[in-house]
């Protein structure tokens, strides 16, 4: 899998946030619109796009974007 | 001196499925007349036609497609402006005894009352075509709470539709925008005049409500106003009775 692809799938995920902030080293909990809904949706778009299964434990024990990139490419 | 109405859709461009006929025609008429830019949905172009000449003045559009076909939902989403407003009215009824159902006229019930807006308010929001503080409106049916003899598979579409409208509206209020349903009783159209009910019993039963008569699709379209405009800001999850009074059908 492709950094720049999970990205784009990441970024898919937020209606009001501009595309542009969101890079690798993204912090993205520190993103405005980030909430227990965006978590709910990079679950169900990790299992599509990826068929892997990650939960919200593991997202709360990532920082930045590539750790989260990392996290499912470990899968 | 400015004139104050807090119900104006200027400005806004609201999308309007099932308005080749009754409650959805009314509604995407009283929108235009509010000043909406409407977009108008219908299976049949003859009669979507119909609603489009019947249209105030504007830039409106009209969208042929079969919201129970996948493919035609995404093309058709694909054509439509960012939405400030959307109405899914789209629906058929059918009166049939539960010992007597078969499995396709549920599928078509269950498909068209319920699988199809859902999956359209799906794609609409996967495409982001939704703006923020938009109101999303969904004509339910107070026969969704109210069971009357053969209406089962009528009556359990609009509950699942109202169900999930109200899980949609929890979901998508932290863009403020508001989902709502209108739960009408019987209201002069089409659709109740199908299954085998004639237009004398239905004028008998008319008698009995409060306020003797039956709705009419201008009656509730002034209730989907109201939901579309932003003097109901601090509405959303609503389910809303709209009756002539009764309480219960039949």
């Amino acid at each position: 899998m492709e950094l720049n692809d999970f990205i784009e799938n990441f970024a898919d995920q937020f209606d009001e946030t501009d595309i542009s902030e969101i890079q690798p080293d993204t912090e993205f909990h520190e993103l405005d619109e980030w909430s227990s809904l965006t978590a709910m949706g990079i679950i169900a778009m990790v299992k599509t796009q990826y068929g892997k299964a990650i939960t919200g434990k593991e997202i709360r024990g990532c920082s930045t974007v590539e750790d989260l990139f990392n996290l499912v490419a470990g899968k | 001196m400015d004139t104050f109405n807090p119900f104006s859709l200027v400005g806004k461009t609201v999308l309007v499925t099932g308005a080749s006929s009754g409650i959805g025609r009314g509604i995407a008429v009283a929108c235009s007349r509010m000043g909406a830019t409407v977009v108008i949905n219908g299976r049949n172009r003859q009669r979507l036609q119909e609603t489009f000449v019947s249209l105030a003045e504007g830039r409106h559009q009209m969208a042929v497609a079969d919201l129970n076909d996948q493919t035609a939902v995404r093309d058709l989403v694909e054509t439509l402006p960012l939405l400030q407003g959307i109405v899914h009215c789209a629906g058929i009824g059918q009166r049939v005894l539960c010992k007597q159902l078969t499995e396709t006229d549920l599928d078509v019930v269950m498909n068209t009352n319920f699988k199809s807006p859902v999956m359209l308010q799906t794609e609409i929001l996967r495409q982001k075509k939704v703006a923020k503080a938009a109101s999303v409106v969904f004509v339910s049916s107070i026969a969704a709470e109210s069971p009357t003899i053969g209406n089962s598979m009528y009556s359990a579409s609009k509950s699942a539709l109202t169900a999930y409208a109200n899980c949609l509206a929890v979901e998508l209020a932290f863009r403020l925008i508001r989902v709502n349903c209108i739960m009408p009783a019987m209201v002069w159209t089409d659709l109740i005049l199908k299954g085998g009910i004639t237009e004398e019993d239905l004028r008998e039963d008319e008698k009995k409500y409060p306020l003797k008569r039956y709705g009419t699709p201008e009656d509730i379209a002034n209730l989907a106003i109201y939901l579309l405009s932003d003097a109901s800001s601090w509405m959303t999850g609503s389910n809303i009775k709209i009756s002539g009074g009764v309480y219960k059908l039949g």
